[in-house]
């Protein structure tokens, strides 16, 4: 597979702190709190080239700048495709935008999930409410070569039926023979016919060969730490788990510092990190 | 009854147990199967077994009133379930169905706790595997009540 890096770079550091112009081609609600942004490419550009797992800085124009992971495929990138929680003014004033509005772009910054380093190997990707939306596109890129992996099993756990991401894609994930998907939440509905209980628990009847699993996680941190004692029981090594990290990204180049995790900047040097490289700062409270 | 000793001896729960642990333990075990929506225990009700799930997936539930039952953990292969049978007054706190056709080992309460009695040393045993079930489950309940998905701004 051809690492997608060398493209986007141009892009990104050509001129990084200036956002382009781009028009929203469609909002479409997910859940109650959460939508799915579709953007033109910017004049004189046919495509979004990234990486899985990487971010675009998106810019509501007089209301400010929010870190947004790429939760479309990067093996068709006419849409640049991005998946929003509202929960501040910026997300508020993207959500209400309409089609041929337009937004600021930056990027796209970070580094991306090890899609590469899986090929050969299980790939068991964990994800926690909002952030099954960083972790789509790499769901995409194994899919569309599912020859190159082992078994792949998708864990996806939310707080209710409702927050559920991706439903009808989900259901369609589920319904092929070459990909496991295990779906849990936290409190049931009466008519949830489902698992029930936080995604932790579902880890255990997960099919996948601990020795040469490799693992994708993203969520809450409360959620990952806790996957991750879990995947240790188990017998998985920390050397197998990325984590997708998440700070106060402002400049998104390593510049201003307001996203850093001890040495690390989680803009530049992640958000995708191996989790032992990061072990270490993740249990400090005060970063 | 011998047909059980290769699979509770696979068994995490009961993996490295002394082979004359097992012995005591296979002869208070059963092979079990619950058609989906069958109640394998309800609350209140005595509490004289324990089961580990071979196939399929339950619901615990309790009961609201105005709401009806509410579903609060499934547990599915490999898993572990009830641990009302260990400790007094032996009663079940909650419902317990299978949702899909459940296949499982039954081990009896009663008769675990009375061979704890005589050999303490399988008694030791078996809390210290529960305690890890107990702690799982304890762990999983305070990420429950947490909602770490809720949305911070």
């Amino acid at each position: 597979m051809k690492p997608m890096h060398e493209e986007t770079a141009t892009f990104a550091t050509a001129a990084p702190m200036t956002p382009i112009f781009c028009r929203v081609l469609k909002t479409r609600p997910e859940t109650h709190d959460t939508f799915t942004m579709e953007f033109e490419p910017p004049e004189g550009a046919h495509a979004f080239a990234f990486a899985p797992g990487q971010f675009n800085m998106l810019y509501a124009f007089g209301v400010g700048e929010v870190p947004i992971s790429i939760s479309g495929d990067p093996d068709d990138p006419q849409t640049l495709i991005h998946t929003i929680r509202e929960v501040g003014a910026v997300t508020h004033a993207l959500r209400a935008m309409k089609s041929g509005d337009l937004a600021g772009v930056r990027g796209p910054f970070g580094t991306s999930w090890p899609i590469e380093e899986a090929a050969g190997r299980d790939v068991v990707i964990v994800a926690g409410g909002i952030g099954l939306a960083p972790l789509r596109p790499a769901i995409y890129s194994i899919l569309s070569h599912r020859e190159n992996y082992g078994r792949v099993v998708l864990l996806y756990g939310t707080r209710n039926p409702d927050d559920i991401l991706f439903r009808k894609e989900l259901e369609g994930w589920r319904a092929r023979l070459d990909l496991s998907v295990h779906v849990t939440v936290d409190r049931a509905l009466e008519t949830w016919r489902g698992s029930v209980g936080v995604v932790t628990t579902i880890i255990p009847r997960a099919r996948f060969e601990n020795s040469n699993a490799l693992v994708m996680i993203c969520g809450p941190e409360a959620m990952m730490r806790f996957t991750i004692l879990e995947l240790q029981n188990r017998g998985v090594g920390l050397d197998q788990i990325y984590v997708s990290a998440e700070r106060n990204m402002k400049c998104a180049i390593g510049l201003c510092g307001h996203c850093q995790m001890g040495s690390e900047f989680i803009c530049k040097d992640g958000p995708v990190f191996r989790f032992d490289r990061v072990q270490r700062f993740l249990e400090i409270r005060e970063i | 009854m011998e047909t059980l000793r290769p699979i509770l001896a696979e068994h995490p729960f009961f993996k490295d147990l002394d082979p004359r642990h097992l012995d005591l333990v296979i002869g208070c075990a059963s092979n079990v199967r619950f058609d989906a929506d069958e109640f394998i225990f309800r609350q209140g009700e005595e509490a004289d077994q324990f089961y580990l799930i071979r196939e399929g997936m339950v619901a615990l539930e309790i009961f609201v009133a105005g709401r009806g039952p509410v579903k609060v953990q499934t547990m599915g292969e490999g898993e572990v379930l009830g641990w009302s049978w260990l400790v007094p007054p032996y009663r079940w706190m909650f419902d317990a169905h299978a949702t899909e056709l459940t296949r499982a080992i039954a081990l009896d309460g009663k008769c675990l706790r009375n061979k704890s009695e005589q050999d303490h040393d399988l008694g030791y045993q078996l809390l210290k595997r529960f305690a890890t079930v107990v702690q799982g489950n304890l762990d999983a309940a305070r990420l429950q009540i947490l909602n770490i998905y809720e949305a911070h701004a």
